[in-house]
């Protein structure tokens, strides 16, 4: 038996990233880009230093993680440890509104406001301005390396890293004091951490935004993949109509077409939507995962179909229902914005999100936990009366200290005595430190004659003696 | 099966190429990863290599590879318990200083001595007293408010240094519980009488017929002197109250006719020296939090 020979001949493995040159265009995706690149980027950099008085006592930044004091502010919401549950209904609502995005209108958070777009578009702003538009930046690359080319290509990675340095400046100020850890850098006094991290987000974003732009989309992100799977006829996409853009050909060629009874489509193949894209796609080819749907071809085609005095929109929002029907000459169906999958998405958004503001406008700045003692589960006393002991932890949500009443509901003939309380109207009262919690033992007595089961349900109320609020817990009292 | 072919085959389809392999039929294209991807790769192995140099990495027949940074994960341990050691010490000032009052006296130092007496207590005590001090037969439950040396503050600590019937200790805690039946100062019939009477003061069922004033003749002569008139017991001989609802060793007569004959004498050790004062002072503390301490 002869083994055919081995050959070499199989094509690369791996290739080298084809470099993108994203041309410069005017137009109204290219105004709508900019000024959400404007707000979401001074959002960024501005917030940390926007004040909010809590009061004495408390951090007066508006949005500010506190590790070290296991805190969470963001304006006049502050949220303890044990409630970190929100953060899974924000990851709830940030995923929902990713999908209804998607099924009313494409890749919205992709093309605008996804930070690696906005970076990368910072980021292209810098070279167009440095080493020119595409035309000159892919001559300039094609040439030897003179010494303008030298100077601008330094001067183009210095301003990124700048741009990077700032980008994990503005990070890390979000879990620190704005004002005073930016005197801290400045006078090199800052924690390490803070300059790792720094250094960290330096480094992610000039090689995310800088480097590797459009590969992150393409390898690295599973988004597309998703996005892919969720969308559907019905959704909005950034389209090429080749329902009146195909046969492509030049302007002159179309006459000849018609006259010899051919039809002839409006597209003139000028490949201007391909040189402007930020991913370097052909939207010609279709929906497809390296289109990121921002809208610039749409403005570049735009500008030459006006040049040739056709008709604009060649290129779109639109679905692919509506486009496959004119294809065939039919009516495009109307769009329905009001389909099953968008009103499940919004029923859904609207329930976790109102549950999550119920929570948190019915949020208890008092609450109270019970550990029951189970070694031993009752002590009998001298008189043969029954004790039981807890551990009840308070926890005061409030910027200043609070007086405590604890009572008892639920058992009769139960008799109280919290180790290290004040009495007062036959309560024991404790006093709980502003924005802590505090851990008392709680003994309740009954006398054998009281007791009509071996379990019987007992709840504990807390009392702010000064706001009046309560809170309440439940357990079990135990007997022989 | 595979066969490969001369040159790049082209997929009519997408336009690509393939492997140039084909199983039954079935040809896969060729889809390059970008070359970053590979830098990547190879940026992980050279991590790898940097991590044996500067890590422990590599075993040898009777040790392993140390790394530069001479780092070991019990080397850390050491250093993160010695420093937990240190803060302590800080902490362990105030508790030193204190007297146990002191201390009772202070939320804060109470808080810490609870704290450190828990610990402590689950490593020395709750072999004969159980966990939380729930106690057994014949080990006292510390939870309740009967104390049969004293259930103060000063108590606590004193038979918490110098134990009970503890012989090594000259300030030990001394009181026995005579076996009247062995010692042949009492026949089974008077022990039997004499238990009576006292389930009598102590408020449980008394035997029909029994001859109360016979019993509590016996109990005056021999059982006043600890136990007092009135059944209420001593605490300086350790002689428990009769007349309440606590038992140590159990209130069935079998167990009370046993105790008179044979006598009881549990032995608690001393903890001086055996523990340093700061524990000691902690112990008395958490002790005396559980529940019966008294004032």
């Amino acid at each position: 038996m002869s083994m055919p020979a081995e050959t070499d001949d199989d094509g690369p493995l791996y290739a080298p990233a084809p470099k993108v040159y994203p041309q410069s265009i005017a137009g109204r995706f290219r105004r709508i880009k900019t000024s959400l690149l404007i707000v979401c980027l001074g959002i960024y950099y501005i917030l940390p230093f926007i004040r909010w008085n809590r009061g004495p006592n408390l951090p007066d930044q508006a949005v500010l993680i506190d590790f070290e004091r296991k805190r969470l502010y963001f304006f006049f919401i502050e949220l303890w440890p044990q409630e970190v549950y929100y953060l899974t209904g924000l990851l709830i609502l940030a995923a929902l509104t990713l999908f209804l995005m998607n099924a009313v209108a494409g890749r919205l958070w992709c093309g605008y406001l996804c930070p690696q777009t906005v970076w990368t578009d910072l980021f292209l702003k810098v070279e167009r301005a440095i080493e020119g538009d595409r035309r000159e930046r892919i001559k300039r690359d094609g040439l030897a390396w003179t010494l303008d080319t030298w100077a601008r290509k330094i001067t183009k990675h210095f301003l990124w890293l700048m741009i990077a340095w700032w980008t994990g400046g503005a990070w890390v100020l979000y879990f620190n004091d704005a004002p005073t850890l930016v005197r801290a850098l400045t006078y090199f006094q800052a924690p390490v951490a803070a300059y790792a991290w720094i250094g960290i987000l330096t480094f992610t974003t000039y090689s995310l935004a800088g480097h590797l732009r459009e590969q992150v989309c393409l390898y690295m992100c599973p988004w597309p993949r998703i996005q892919a799977a969720l969308t559907d006829a019905d959704a909005l996409n950034v389209a090429y109509r080749y329902d009146r853009g195909e046969p492509r050909m030049a302007v002159k060629r179309v006459a000849l077409e018609h006259a010899a009874g051919r039809p002839a489509g409006d597209c003139i193949d000028c490949n201007q939507c391909v040189a402007v894209c930020p991913t370097g796609v052909d939207i010609r080819d279709g929906a497809q995962l390296g289109c990121i749907q921002c809208g610039l071809c749409i403005d570049a085609c735009d500008q030459v179909m006006t040049k040739v005095g056709r008709a604009t929109g060649l290129i779109g929002y639109d679905t692919e229902a509506a486009i496959a029907a004119r294809a065939c000459q039919a009516i495009p169906p109307k769009r329905r914005i009001v389909r099953v999958r968008t009103v499940l998405y919004a029923a859904i958004i609207a329930l976790v999100g109102s549950a999550m503001l119920y929570q948190l406008a019915t949020r208890q700045v008092l609450s109270v936990n019970v550990v029951h003692e189970r070694t031993p589960l009752y002590t009998t006393l001298r008189d043969g009366s029954i004790r039981n002991a807890y551990t009840l932890r308070l926890a005061n949500k409030q910027p200043e200290e609070r007086f405590v009443a604890i009572s008892l509901q639920d058992l009769s003939g139960a008799d109280l005595t919290v180790a290290g309380a004040a009495t007062t109207h036959g309560d024991p009262v404790v006093l709980v430190p502003a924005d802590s919690t505090l851990e008392v033992r709680a003994f309740v007595s009954v006398h054998r004659r009281d007791l009509s089961a071996a379990s019987q349900p007992i709840t504990f109320i807390v009392t702010d003696v000064t706001a009046k609020t309560t809170a309440r817990v439940r357990d079990n009292f135990f007997g022989p | 099966m595979s066969e490969a072919k001369h040159g790049p085959d082209l997929d009519t389809p997408t336009g690509q190429t393939t492997t140039g392999h084909s199983w039954d039929g079935i040809k896969e294209l060729n889809t390059p990863l970008p070359r970053w991807w590979l830098w990547t790769f190879y940026l992980t192995i050279l991590w790898a290599v940097g991590y044996w140099i500067a890590y422990p990495a590599w075993p040898l027949i009777a040790s392993h590879t140390t790394g530069v940074l001479g780092y070991s994960s019990r080397a850390e341990l050491a250093q993160a318990m010695t420093a937990l050691e240190a803060r302590r010490d800080v902490q362990s000032a105030g508790l030193r200083q204190a007297t146990v009052d002191q201390i009772a006296a202070d939320p804060a130092l109470t808080r810490m001595a609870i704290a450190r007496g828990r610990a402590a207590f689950g490593d020395n005590c709750v072999g004969c007293h159980g966990q939380g001090g729930a106690g057994g037969i014949g080990y006292p439950n510390l939870t309740d408010d009967e104390w049969i040396w004293g259930g103060t503050l000063a108590d606590i600590e004193l038979t918490l240094l110098h134990g009970a019937r503890w012989s090594q200790d000259n300030r030990t805690r001394t009181g026995d519980m005579l076996a009247f039946g062995k010692l042949g100062l009492m026949q089974r019939a008077q022990a039997e009488s004499v238990v009576e009477y006292v389930r009598s003061i102590a408020g449980l069922d008394v035997e029909r017929g029994a001859d109360l004033a016979r019993g509590r003749q016996l109990f005056v002569e021999h059982c006043v002197s600890c136990h007092g008139s009135e059944g209420k017991g001593n605490r300086t001989l350790g002689a428990p109250d009769l007349t309440d609802a606590i038992w140590l060793y159990g209130s069935s007569r079998t167990v009370l006719v046993e105790t008179v004959l044979n006598g009881r004498a549990g032995i608690m050790p001393a903890w001086a020296g055996r523990l340093d004062p700061v524990t000691i002072k902690a112990l008395t503390v958490y002790v005396h939090s559980l529940g019966g301490g008294q004032r």
